[in-house]
C-alpha cells in the first residue's frame, strides 16, 4: 500500500506539471493514520498532505458532482466499486466527463478503524497492509490482525476488481474475498413478517439524527435542490404527523435512488448511528433484477435502468426510446 | 378565498340507487370554500347544466366539481358548459363516484362513504386549479394508412373521396392483402376478387392516392395534424415507371423455387415474380435472397428478355419523408402459426391444410386451377372434414384466448362451396359452438345443414394421424357422448387469426396502445372505436379485433369519416395540460425524456440564474405541442422539476390527502 502511495503522487505531480490536470481530488493526511479526509490538491498547493492508504475507503465521484460547471481539469482516484457511480453520473449527466481524468487504483479492500478498535487495539501509530493479515504498530507494541475481520462492509460485499471505467490504472487490485453473500442481509428481512420486519426498521430507522450524512455522500443524490430541501415538494420543513414520518426520509430517498443506486455502501459507511441503510438500496436492486432480469447500475455509462427503459419486448411496447427527445 | 360548487348527479339509478346523494351533498357543503352544493338526477341533460351555470352565475363560483360518471364520459361536457357560464374550463373537476364508486359496489353506506371521499378529494384538487388556456396548431392536409388491404384501401378512398391526399403504405408488392387471397366470400358467396380487384383498381387511379407498395413506415414523429414519417421504399430491383407487367421475365427466370406467398406456399414463383395477376401495381419484383444475379453476380436473364428494360439490379432502398395531419393503422391479420397444435397432424400431411390454404386451392386463380384435390397426390378427395376453433378460444395458452369470429361463416361457406360443386364428397365439421350471428349469417349456416347436408358435429378433435392411405381423426361427439373415430381424406383447420407481426412495431412508432393479443386498443371500446387513445392515430381493420369483411368495411369508412373530420379543420385547439419542467430545480439527468413516450422532451445548456449564480446548465425543455399529458415524467423526475399543467404533483398530494383524511 505504501507503494502504491508513492507511484500515485509521482504520477499526479506529472499530470499537474505537464497541465494534464488543473485539480487532483484525493485524500489528505490527518493526525492519525486512519483519519484522512477526501480533499482537492491544486497546481498551486501542490501534493503536500497527500495521502492513499487503508482507509481511503470514501467514494470521490461524488465530489465531481459540483465541479460540472468548472473550466477546470480534474484527476480523481477511483477504486473498482467507485467507477459504477462514476458511470452512473455520466449517465444521469451529472459530470462533465471531458474535465475528468480517472486513475483507476487496483484494490484489496479498505479498514474499518472502528473493527480495528473493537479487537482492543489502540493507540495506533501504523498500518502494514500487504497481506491477509495487517500488523498494526502502536504506543503499546506491533500486532497483527485477520484483515477481513476488519474490513469495511461494503468491502465484503465485493463487486470485484474491474474497473468499469477509467483514463489509466495505477496498482493490482483482487477481489476481496466476500464474507456474505450480496443479498443476505435483505433475505433476512424478506422472511420475516411485516410486523417483525416494521418493528425492525422502525427501531433501525429511530436511531436517525436526521444529519443528511447519508443524502450527502450518496453519488445518486445529486439533484441541486434535494425534495427534502423544498418548500414546495409537501414532504420538507413540515412537523411531523406520526411518530413514524420522519422515517419517510429514508423509504423516500430509497424510492429516488432505485435503478440508480450502484450499491457503493457509502450510506451504511457514513451513517453516525450505524443504520444499515444499504438493506433499503439492497431490496429494491434485488426486486429489480427479480423484476427485470440482473441489472448492476454503473455497469457502464449510458445505460438505461429497468425503470426508465422500454423495448418493443414489453407488454405494451408504446414507449420505445427511438424518439426524437433524447 | 375560492368559491366552490359541488353537483352531485344521481345518473339516473347509476349511483343513486348505490349512494344516498343527499349525503354527499350534506357532507361536502362541510367542506371549506364549498358555497353550493346540489344534486340531480341528470347533471349532463340540459336541465343538469342550467342548474351548473345558474349556480356559477349566481353564487360567482371560482371552481365546480361534478360528482359523475367518468371524466372520459362527460368532462368535456362540463367544461364547455362552465365555459358558457363565463368560468374557466379548466376549473372544473369530476369526481368519479359512478365507475369508481357505485357500479362496483353493492352496500348503500360503504359506496356513500366512498363517493363523500372521491369528492373531497375532487374538491381539494380544485382549490389548486389554475385556468388554463388552450393553445392553437395547425393540420397537414394529407394522411397516411398503414396498410394496403381491403381496411386500408376502403379507409383511403373515403378519404380521398373527400378530397384530402392520401398515402397508402404496403409492405408487400401488392395491394389487395388477405381478401385477394380469398375465394368466396360470405353471405353472399360472390367472388371475393370480383369486388375487391376493383376497388383496387380505383385506389391506383384516385389522382389523391398514392400508393407506396413494398415500403414500410421506419419512423414517426410529430403530433396530431403534425406527424412526420419516414418510409423505405424497399428495393424492387425493378423500374416501376419502365414494366409494362408482361410477365416474360417470369418465364424465363431459372430460379423458379421460391414460396410463392401468394398461393400461402402451395406452389413455387421465379425470382422475379408479380405476386398475381391482379397485383397492383402490376409490376414485378425481384426477391434478392433467391436471384442469382444479385447472390452470385451470374445470370441476369430477365434484363435480357426485358424489352423494357425495366431491370435495374442496382436498385438502392429508397428513404422517403412525408408530413402528414393524421395516420391510419390498418396492418390487419395473419393465419397463427400451427406448431404448437400438433396434435392435428399439419407438419406430418400434406392433406391436413390450414383454411386459407384451401382458399387458394379452390380458387380458379390458385395453384390448381380451381380444382380441388389432395395436395399428396393430386387426387379426388371423397370426404373432407372440417375442425373449428384451432388455436382460438384457447385456454391451453398454445393459441388465442379469443374468438376469430371469422371461422365459423367461412368453415359453413367452404363446405357449401365444395357441397355445391362435388356433390359426392361428404363433409364433417367439428365445433365447439356455431357463432353465426349478422345479418343473413345464420340463414347462411342453416343452409349447409339443411340444404347441402354437411355434417356438423359438437365435440373436438383429440388426435389426426395417417392409416392406410387416409387421415384418421380421433374425436369426441359431445351430443351423442361417445369417442368417434372419422376417416377422411383431407382435414381443414380453421387456423385461429392474429394481428400481423407488424403491429407491434407500427404502435410502438405510433405511440398507440395495443392489448396483450397486440390488437390496437381504441380510445373507448363504445363510443370511440376507431380512434386510438393517441391523438390523430385512427384504427381501421382487424387490427383492432378480429372482423369479417363487411365488419372492416363499414369501420374502415368511420375510420375514414374520422380522419375526413380532422383533415377538414383548419386549426386545432391543443391541450393545455402539458408538462413543464422548473429549470432551477431541474438536474438535466435525462430521466425524463427517457420515459417520454412522445419524444417530447428535449435538453438544452441555457443561462440559468439561480439567485445570484448565474451558470450554464442543461435543463429540460418540454415541447407543449408534442406533450400529451401522460405524466409519466413528473413521477420519473427525483427532484420534482417536472410538473403537469392540471395535474400537478401538488394537487395530486392534495387528492391523496383528502382521501386519507378520516
Amino acid at each position: 500500500m505504501q507503494g502504491l502511495e508513492l507511484k500515485l503522487k509521482e504520477r499526479l505531480q506529472k499530470l499537474l506539471d505537464d497541465g494534464t490536470v488543473d485539480c487532483v481530488i484525493g485524500w489528505t493526511k490527518g493526525e492519525f493514520i486512519y483519519d484522512v479526509t477526501p480533499a482537492i490538491f491544486t497546481k498551486e498547493s501542490g501534493l503536500d498532505g497527500f495521502v492513499y492508504n487503508s482507509f481511503c475507503g470514501a467514494n470521490l465521484s461524488k465530489y465531481l458532482v459540483s465541479q460540472i460547471t468548472s473550466d477546470k481539469k480534474f484527476a480523481v482516484i477511483l477504486k473498482p466499486c467507485d467507477t459504477y457511480s462514476m458511470n452512473q453520473l455520466i449517465t444521469e449527466h451529472r459530470v462533465n466527463r471531458e474535465n475528468i481524468y480517472i486513475i483507476g487504483v487496483g484494490c484489496s479492500g479498505h479498514i474499518d478503524i472502528d473493527k480495528v478498535k473493537a479487537q482492543g487495539v489502540s493507540g495506533i501509530t501504523n498500518v502494514i497492509d500487504n497481506d491477509n493479515n495487517i500488523i498494526i504498530n502502536s504506543i503499546y507494541g506491533d500486532s497483527k490482525i485477520e484483515k477481513a475481520s476488519v474490513l469495511l462492509s461494503k468491502c465484503q460485499s465485493c463487486k470485484g476488481s474491474e474497473l468499469k471505467i477509467s483514463d489509466e490504472i495505477i496498482g493490482e487490485g483482487i477481489k476481496t474475498p466476500t464474507c456474505d453473500e450480496r443479498f443476505d442481509g435483505v433475505k433476512k428481512l424478506e422472511a420475516m413478517t411485516a410486523e417483525e420486519r416494521f418493528a425492525f426498521w422502525k427501531s433501525e430507522l429511530s436511531k436517525c439524527i436526521r444529519c443528511n450524512a447519508c443524502r450527502n455522500i450518496c453519488p445518486a443524490c445529486t439533484c441541486r435542490t434535494c425534495v427534502f430541501d423544498n418548500a414546495r415538494s409537501n414532504v420538507a420543513a413540515k412537523a411531523n404527523a406520526t411518530e413514524f414520518e420522519e422515517k419517510m426520509f429514508h423509504i423516500i430517498r430509497a424510492f429516488h435512488v432505485a435503478g440508480r443506486c450502484t450499491d457503493c455502501g457509502e450510506c451504511s459507511r457514513v451513517c453516525p448511528q450505524s443504520i444499515p441503510l444499504h438493506l433499503l438500496n439492497r431490496k429494491f436492486i434485488k426486486d429489480i433484477n427479480e423484476f427485470y432480469g440482473d441489472y448492476q447500475a454503473g455497469e457502464e455509462s449510458n445505460q438505461r435502468n429497468p425503470l426508465v427503459n422500454f423495448t418493443e419486448s414489453d407488454i405494451e411496447a408504446t414507449v420505445i426510446s427511438d424518439k426524437e427527445g433524447k | 378565498m375560492l368559491k366552490i360548487g359541488v353537483f352531485v348527479c344521481w345518473c339516473g339509478s347509476n349511483i343513486a340507487a348505490t349512494v344516498d346523494v343527499k349525503q354527499v351533498v350534506e357532507a361536502v357543503k362541510l367542506q371549506q370554500g364549498v358555497v353550493f352544493a346540489t344534486d340531480y338526477q341528470y347533471m349532463c341533460s340540459e336541465a343538469g347544466q342550467l342548474i351548473m351555470r345558474n349556480a356559477i352565475e349566481e353564487y360567482k363560483l371560482d371552481g365546480v366539481v361534478i360528482c359523475s360518471c367518468s371524466p372520459r364520459m362527460h368532462e368535456a361536457t362540463f367544461r364547455k358548459n362552465a365555459e358558457r357560464a363565463g368560468l374557466n374550463p379548466f376549473m372544473v373537476e369530476i369526481a368519479n363516484i359512478r365507475e369508481h364508486c357505485s357500479w362496483i359496489h353493492k352496500d348503500v353506506e360503504e359506496g356513500t362513504i366512498k363517493a363523500i371521499a372521491l369528492a373531497n378529494a375532487a374538491i381539494a384538487k380544485v382549490k389548486l386549479n389554475a385556468p388554463l388556456i388552450s393553445g392553437e396548431s395547425g393540420v397537414t392536409k394529407r394522411a397516411l394508412v398503414i396498410g394496403g388491404g381491403i381496411a386500408g384501401i376502403q379507409t383511403a378512398l373515403d378519404i380521398a373521396e373527400a378530397g384530402f391526399q392520401v398515402d397508402i403504405v404496403e409492405k408487400s408488392p401488392t395491394i389487395g392483402g388477405n381478401m385477394a387471397k380469398l375465394d368466396k366470400t360470405f353471405p353472399t358467396l360472390d367472388c371475393s376478387a370480383c369486388i375487391l380487384t376493383p376497388k383496387m383498381v380505383d385506389a391506383a387511379a384516385n389522382p389523391n392516392i398514392e400508393l407506396l407498395t413494398y415500403s414500410e413506415v421506419e419512423k414517426v414523429s410529430g403530433f396530431v395534424g403534425n406527424f412526420k414519417a419516414t418510409i423505405r421504399k424497399k428495393a424492387r430491383y425493378i423500374n416501376t415507371d419502365l414494366c409494362t407487367g408482361c410477365g416474360d421475365c417470369m418465364s424465363k427466370c431459372p430460379s423458379k423455387k421460391g414460396k410463392n406467398e401468394f398461393n400461402c406456399g402451395l406452389n413455387n414463383r421465379p425470382a422475379i415474380y408479380i405476386p398475381f395477376a391482379q397485383a397492383i401495381p402490376n409490376v414485378a419484383v425481384i426477391d434478392p435472397v433467391q436471384c442469382i444475379k444479385i447472390t452470385k453476380d451470374k445470370c441476369g436473364l430477365c434484363q435480357t428478355v426485358c424489352s423494357a428494360k425495366a431491370i435495374d439490379y442496382k436498385q438502392q432502398d429508397e428513404i422517403i419523408e412525408r408530413e402528414y395531419g393524421a395516420i391510419v393503422a390498418a396492418t390487419g391479420y395473419k393465419p397463427i402459426k400451427l406448431d404448437k397444435f400438433d396434435e392435428y397432424g399439419y407438419s406430418q400431411s400434406k392433406d391436413v391444410i390450414t383454411s386459407l390454404e384451401l382458399e387458394r386451392l379452390m380458387n380458379a386463380a390458385g395453384p390448381t386451377g380451381g380444382k380441388l384435390v389432395k395436395p399428396s397426390d393430386g387426387s379426388h378427395p371423397h370426404t373432407i372434414t372440417f375442425i373449428q376453433c384451432v388455436g382460438s378460444r384457447d385456454i391451453s395458452g398454445r393459441g388465442k384466448c379469443y374468438c376469430s369470429k371469422i371461422c365459423c361463416m367461412y368453415t359453413a361457406k367452404h363446405a357449401m362451396l365444395i357441397r355445391d360443386k362435388y356433390p359426392d364428397v361428404n363433409v364433417n365439421v367439428f365445433y365447439i359452438d356455431v357463432r353465426t350471428p349478422g345479418k343473413n349469417y345464420d340463414e347462411f349456416y342453416r343452409r349447409a345443414v339443411e340444404e347441402y347436408n354437411v355434417n356438423y358435429i359438437k365435440g373436438q378433435v383429440g388426435k389426426v394421424y395417417e392409416s392406410d392411405g387416409h387421415l384418421v381423426l380421433q374425436a369426441s361427439d359431445l351430443l351423442n357422448n361417445e369417442q368417434i373415430l372419422v376417416n377422411s381424406d383431407m382435414v381443414v383447420l380453421a387456423t385461429a387469426i392474429e394481428a400481423d407481426e407488424s403491429a407491434k412495431k407500427v404502435a410502438s412508432m405510433l405511440t398507440a396502445s395495443i392489448d396483450t393479443n397486440n390488437f390496437l386498443t381504441e380510445a373507448h371500446a363504445k363510443l370511440r372505436p376507431v380512434e386510438s387513445p393517441t391523438a390523430g392515430i385512427f384504427l381501421s381493420g382487424v387490427c383492432q379485433g378480429p372482423k369479417d369483411i363487411p365488419e372492416t368495411v363499414s369501420q374502415a369508412s368511420a375510420c375514414a369519416a374520422k380522419v375526413i373530420g380532422l383533415l377538414s379543420k383548419a386549426k386545432l385547439v391543443t391541450n393545455p395540460c402539458v408538462a413543464h419542467s422548473d429549470e432551477l430545480l431541474c438536474n438535466g439527468c435525462s430521466n425524463c425524456a427517457n420515459v417520454c413516450p412522445y419524444g417530447a422532451i428535449g435538453y438544452e445548456t441555457k443561462l440559468i440564474n439561480d439567485h445570484g449564480i448565474r451558470e450554464n446548465r442543461r435543463v429540460a425543455v418540454v415541447n407543449p405541442a408534442l406533450c400529451q399529458g401522460c405524466g409519466a415524467c413528473t413521477v420519473a423526475c427525483p427532484s420534482g422539476a417536472m410538473d403537469l399543467f392540471g395535474f400537478s404533483n401538488s394537487q395530486i398530494m392534495a387528492e391523496v390527502e383528502a382521501i386519507c383524511k378520516k
